[in-house]
Parts: structure tokens; C-alpha cells; sequence
């Protein structure tokens, strides 16, 4: 199936996710991560941080509504029998804590062909609720055996 | 500054991330599913493997997130769970306060991500 690229520079539905500090339990825990300021209020306070402070990787959680349906998205068109994630970049801005909403928006940055696979790269910016930019992900995604 | 991290994801860890992530895809979870699509058996998710890349170089400039400001990776293979996972990084560049981490992460002798890229702020 070839690759079909109308839908690149497409932008989907802003998505708000409220930040909550036994989330961020879960996922520090999950990631194995053990510094206090990701647990404890008082000692996210101390190291500056207006509440529990999230794991930079935490991105992966507040943006997952946001990437998922432009992933999921058929006029994308996206083979998941065949997907492979290929690369991953973040780049962070403002510190995320507990309590923060954050607004991701995500658009397809490009589509192309090569060598029988297909690339899908999407890109989402995530904002908190003073409209400071926490993160700017890129994600591409591989499709094989597209030609 | 030296990036080192070793860790190994218990036989129940994909479990826990899926449920921390949202992300359920069976290949992770499930590992009768992920043979029948020609799997070894169920796999870790690559964005648990580079959460470990990054945690590896914040833990390396001394454990505030806020010194990492860009982390770009490339994911090959395939992780699995039960196998100790190895991140190891190097210096690249170093400039104004900013350093930048050549980093990799290898499991049984196999790279699993490979020419990741941390930018630090120290």
C-alpha cells in the first residue's frame, strides 16, 4: 500500500490534561525514577518547584491524548501491523508540576518514502495554563513494507 | 561527567508502564500476542527505554530535571524485559554551560537506542 501524503501539514483539536501529583507517582515509580521531587510536595517546594515536580519523560504522558488520534487518524493512514516508533526528540521549556494544564496541539510535519518505508513524523507543542511552552516533541514513526 | 545507568525491568515492568503511559499495545503486554506477529515474546516500550536515557544523563549532572533541555534518540531493535539494560554516554560537546551527551543504551550486546543526543544545562 503506497504512501499517501495529503494529510501532511494537517493540525488536529487542541488536548488539555490536568496534571496530578499521584500520576506522577505512578509514572516516576514506573520509570524507576527515586528523587524525592517527584513524590514528596515539600521537597519539590524547597527545590523550587511550585508542587511535585513531573520526570522530564513525563511529556509522554500529557501529550499521549493529544498524538494518539493524529496517530490513529485514517486519512493518515498509518499500517499498525507494520508501525515501528524510529526516533523520538523533546525539547523542554518550563518545568511541569502538579496542578498545571497543559494544552497540546499536534500536526503532521511530514510525510515521505524511502527505500520501501514510510515515514510519519508528528509534531506536538504542549503549553501550560499561563501559555509558557513546557515541551516540543517529535515523533516519527516507521511504516515497513509500504511499496 | 560520566553517564552511566544499568537497570533491569522486571518480568512485570511493561505491565506497570502501560498503565503509567496509557499506551496498551498488546506487543508490550501480552506475550503470546507479540509471537504470533514474530516476536521473541513481549517487549519493553521504547519510550521506557529512552525515560532511562534521560534519567541516566539528569541523574549524571546531578539529578534536577531542569538541566535537561532536549533529548533526541533513535530507537533499533527491540527491548525486553528481565535483561539488564545498560545506558552509557560521553561528552560530545561542552560550550557556554551547555553540554551535549553522545548517549546509547545496549541490552545482551545489542543497541536499542543508539545515537541519542542530551542537551544539558549545567
Amino acid at each position: 500500500m503506497p504512501v499517501r501524503e495529503d494529510a501532511k501539514g494537517k493540525r488536529y483539536a487542541p488536548f488539555e490534561y490536568e496534571v496530578c501529583r499521584e500520576k506522577i507517582r505512578e509514572y516516576a515509580l514506573a520509570v524507576g525514577e527515586d528523587n524525592p521531587i517527584y513524590f514528596d510536595r515539600e521537597r519539590a517546594r524547597a527545590a523550587g518547584f511550585r508542587d511535585v515536580a513531573a520526570p522530564p519523560m513525563f511529556a509522554v504522558v500529557y501529550s499521549a491524548g493529544s498524538i494518539s488520534p493524529a496517530i490513529l487518524d485514517p486519512e493518515v493512514g498509518i499500517n499498525f501491523a507494520m508501525l515501528v516508533h524510529g526516533a523520538q526528540e523533546f525539547v523542554w521549556g518550563e518545568p511541569v508540576c502538579a496542578g498545571d494544564v497543559i494544552t497540546t496541539e499536534t500536526s503532521v510535519k511530514d510525510i515521505s518514502e524511502r527505500g520501501g518505508m514510510g515515514f510519519y513524523v508528528f509534531e506536538s507543542l504542549s503549553r501550560n495554563q499561563e501559555g509558557r511552552e513546557v515541551v516540543r516533541g517529535t515523533w516519527t514513526n516507521i511504516v515497513r513494507g509500504v511499496s | 561527567m560520566k553517564v552511566e545507568l544499568k537497570v533491569t525491568p522486571d518480568r512485570y515492568l511493561p505491565h506497570r508502564y502501560a498503565g503509567a503511559s496509557g499506551d496498551f499495545n498488546p506487543i508490550h503486554i501480552d506475550p503470546e500476542f507479540a509471537r504470533q506477529v514474530g516476536l521473541p515474546g513481549n517487549i519493553l516500550h521504547g519510550l521506557y527505554t529512552m525515560a532511562q536515557v534521560a534519567r541516566a544523563n539528569v541523574n549524571a549532572a546531578g539529578g534536577d530535571p531542569r538541566t535537561l533541555k532536549r533529548l533526541s534518540v533513535q530507537f533499533r531493535g527491540m527491548g525486553r524485559p528481565e535483561q539488564e539494560i545498560t545506558v552509557t554516554g560521553t561528552v560530545k560537546e561542552e560550550r557556554d554551560g551547555r553540554v551535549v551527551v553522545g548517549t546509547e543504551a545496549e541490552q545482551g550486546g545489542k543497541r536499542i537506542i543508539r545515537n541519542a543526543e542530551a542537551e544539558l544545562e549545567m
